[in-house]
């Protein structure tokens, strides 16, 4: 990229930049003491130049090109957020089918496109609000969903074909998802292709950390599998999967390994995909990837970056994939909620100021943030109003949109980036050799790798070795006062009752009937989408199907562990 | 007066982030507690078994899906019932103060919020008298 005269004098130039000004003795300031890591252990150097994208071997048409074209480091759209913003999402709960649609009703009159649902833990592991494991837990995180009565709830009065985009966070319970949403559509009478649906569907990393697997892992793996044929068959319009690295990145990953674990995994569904016939082509042009974004802001900015890179390599290089959208890595971002601190939580708005900063320098096309009394409780609806302004305030205020990728060209950020990408290479070389991502799982890998970083960052922080404001430092006695969040006591009382009377009411010789055509395909390894579905129309609940596939499959317990 | 040294870490219920349960484990074990951990998605049930069987002192209870009134409750009730109420309870996790508050009128001893430092974790533990 320079010519090598012009280089040798910049290198002597830098040389004598080191010794003489930045330790000479005039200033005293001897930076050679001192070590600088990115968050993510990175070594950072005192000063970078063009000599550190010459020693990285940067080739401007081949590591960055040009925006909307491979290999996307600089955007997957050619005018980056000229013309259109990243889509600015919130994710909040509702604690009942019935506020959850009331919701829905307002914020379609808002002139809202997409429609997010969040579940309460008993649907996401596949159990009934009357389960005694689902006790003290019905409609905590978001809404119950038992069976297609619910959806009906959620959706009375709501035009399906209005919104553009459903959202549903199910990564056990994918399959059992998308059956509730083409049975309602089927019941309305509308056409299932008319609305989108955006699937999360990847329940593996749910080994790793979170943990709403519900079976085991080759269980689940070939339950998303039939969510994803059966979408590239039938509803090709709807999203079947988005990996995650945000949990794992949450639970102490660094940010190489937040990128190459679900990597590794995604791997796992194209050669199985591969194996039922498809080409990558047909299906991983509707993923998507949901990364955090940490308060590192240059690391995570060029975090980004490598990203599409990596994705884009590995994807047409390595599977040969021909049609461009294939190549795009979709990024959705949540900003790091285990950044923000209990201690004086209104400073918490201008961490996720940050986060997100870092995310839109880095192009990603959805963005969710924190609200600041996360670590208090589920946001209240101050807090996801800050949020939501934040986000407004960066793509109207600041002028960081006015032109694609503005950091493209920072002699440090295209060094770590660079960096990222070779390293996420490497390390996914790593789990390959250990078999892949569901071998890599089973071993314990990821989650041994996981835990020893959350110790290491535990160890600096109370070592002062890292400073977090208000926790380690900067501290303040003062009592903050965080207005709780109040459940009704009585709503998980109303939803169980609810869910016995439909259990009495229902054709409960048609449930049986359908629930064992599922176990029966399910023990004969067909896709089990079609037989969900079936089960669902009779109103099937989401946990006597979940139920099915712990038999079948399995289900998923933990051994205790002596410390 | 003897200071209390088996410790059962456990995760009730249906969240599975376990972070901070593998963490304080961890950090209690480095201190020289014998510490059990439990593993993900325990009952209260299962939380008191697991205590009685493993004679063990105390009981640190992590949670973070909102649940805590619940199941500190079931704990508390079982804990009586099974004549056990010398093993003592603790907890960690997100909850608001008006719960924590909540939680230690039921005889919970200890609730530690994020951002809490090791030190006072052990402290604590190492404070818990017979």
């Amino acid at each position: 990229m320079f010519d090598k005269e012009y280089l040798e004098r910049l290198k002597k130039s830098r040389a004598h930049w080191e010794t003489e000004v930045l330790n000479g003795k005039e200033n005293g300031s001897n930076d050679n003491d001192s070590e600088h890591f990115t968050d993510s252990r990175i070594p950072v150097k005192s000063l970078y130049t063009p000599l550190d994208l010459e020693e990285s071997g940067f080739d401007y048409l081949e590591d960055l090109g040009f925006p909307g074209e491979f290999p996307f480091a600089r955007g997957l759209d050619p005018a980056g957020y000229r013309n259109e913003h990243w889509m600015m999402m919130q994710y909040s709960g509702f604690a009942s089918a019935e506020e959850t649609n009331k919701r829905f009703k307002f914020v379609l009159e808002q002139g809202a496109s997409s429609l997010s649902i969040a579940l309460d833990l008993p649907t996401h592991k596949g159990l009934d609000s009357d389960d005694p494991l689902a006790e003290g837990e019905v409609g905590k995180t978001g809404v119950p969903i038992d069976s297609l009565q619910d959806m009906e709830i959620i959706f009375d009065g709501v035009p399906l074909d209005m919104a553009r985009m459903f959202v549903c966070v199910g990564m056990s319970t994918g399959p059992i998802i998308l059956s509730l949403f083409l049975a309602l559509a089927e019941k309305k009478g509308i056409d299932p292709n008319s609305f989108g649906l955006f699937l999360t569907n990847e329940a593996l990393m749910e080994f790793v950390c979170r943990g709403t697997q519900f079976t085991t892992p080759a269980g689940h793996h070939k339950l998303s599998s039939d969510v994803i044929e059966y979408i590239t068959r039938n509803h090709p319009g709807y999203s079947p999967m988005q990996l995650c690295g945000y949990h794992t990145r949450e639970a102490g990953a660094n940010a190489i390994q937040e990128l190459a674990f679900p990597l590794a995994i995604a791997i796992t569904y194209i050669e199985e995909m591969e194996k039922r016939g498809f080409t990558i082509d047909d299906f991983a042009g509707k993923f998507s990837w949901f990364f955090s974004s940490t308060l590192d802001l240059f690391e995570e900015a060029a975090k980004f970056r490598a990203f599409r890179k990596v994705w884009a390599k590995v994807a047409k290089e390595r599977f040969g994939a021909k049609n461009p959208d294939t190549w795009n890595a979709k990024i959705m971002i949540y900003t790091g909620g285990s950044n923000l601190t209990r201690q004086q939580p209104l400073i918490n708005i201008v961490r996720t100021t940050i986060q997100a900063l870092g995310g839109v320098l880095g192009g990603v096309q959805w963005a969710n943030l924190s609200s600041f009394d996360e670590a208090y409780q589920t946001p209240t609806e101050q807090g996801a109003t800050i949020a939501l302004r934040t986000q407004q305030i960066l793509a109207h205020e600041t002028g960081v949109t006015s032109t694609p990728d503005p950091l493209a060209g920072s002699y440090y950020v295209e060094t770590l980036t660079k960096k990222i990408e070779n390293e996420v290479f490497d390390y996914l070389g790593k789990i390959e050799e250990m078999g892949g991502a569901i071998k890599a799982i089973d071993k314990g890998f990821y989650q041994q790798e996981i835990n020893e970083n959350a110790y290491r960052q535990h160890q600096e922080l109370e070592n002062d070795e890292k400073v977090k404001v208000g926790l380690n430092k900067f501290t303040t006695d003062e009592k903050v006062d965080v207005a709780p969040l109040k459940y009704d006591p009585e709503s998980e009382e109303r939803i169980v009752a609810r869910l016995k009377k439909l259990k009495a009411d229902r054709d409960n010789d048609a449930v049986k009937e359908k629930v064992e055509a599922l176990r029966v395909a399910t023990e004969a390894g067909e896709n089990v989408i079609p037989y969900i579905l079936g089960a669902i129309k009779v109103y099937a609940t989401v946990g006597e199907i979940g139920a099915v596939f712990r038999d079948v499959y399995g289900a998923y317990t933990e051994d205790k562990m002596y410390l | 007066m003897v200071a209390k040294s088996r410790i059962v870490i456990a995760k009730v219920g249906l969240d599975g982030h376990d972070r901070g349960a593998k963490l304080v484990a961890k950090i209690l074990a480095d201190a020289g507690f014998e510490v059990i951990y439990t593993g993900k998605f325990q009952t209260a049930e299962q939380i008191v078994a697991t205590a009685i069987q493993e004679s063990a002192d105390a009981i640190g209870i992590n949670i973070l899906s909102g649940s805590h009134n619940t199941q500190f409750k079931k704990v508390m009730t079982l804990l009586e019932e099974e004549k056990a109420e010398d093993i003592a309870v603790f907890g960690g996790g997100v909850a608001h103060d008006d719960d924590i508050e909540t939680l230690k009128e039921m005889g919970v001893q200890e609730f530690f919020t994020p951002g809490t430092n090791a030190s006072e974790i052990i402290e604590f533990a190492q404070g818990l008298q017979h």
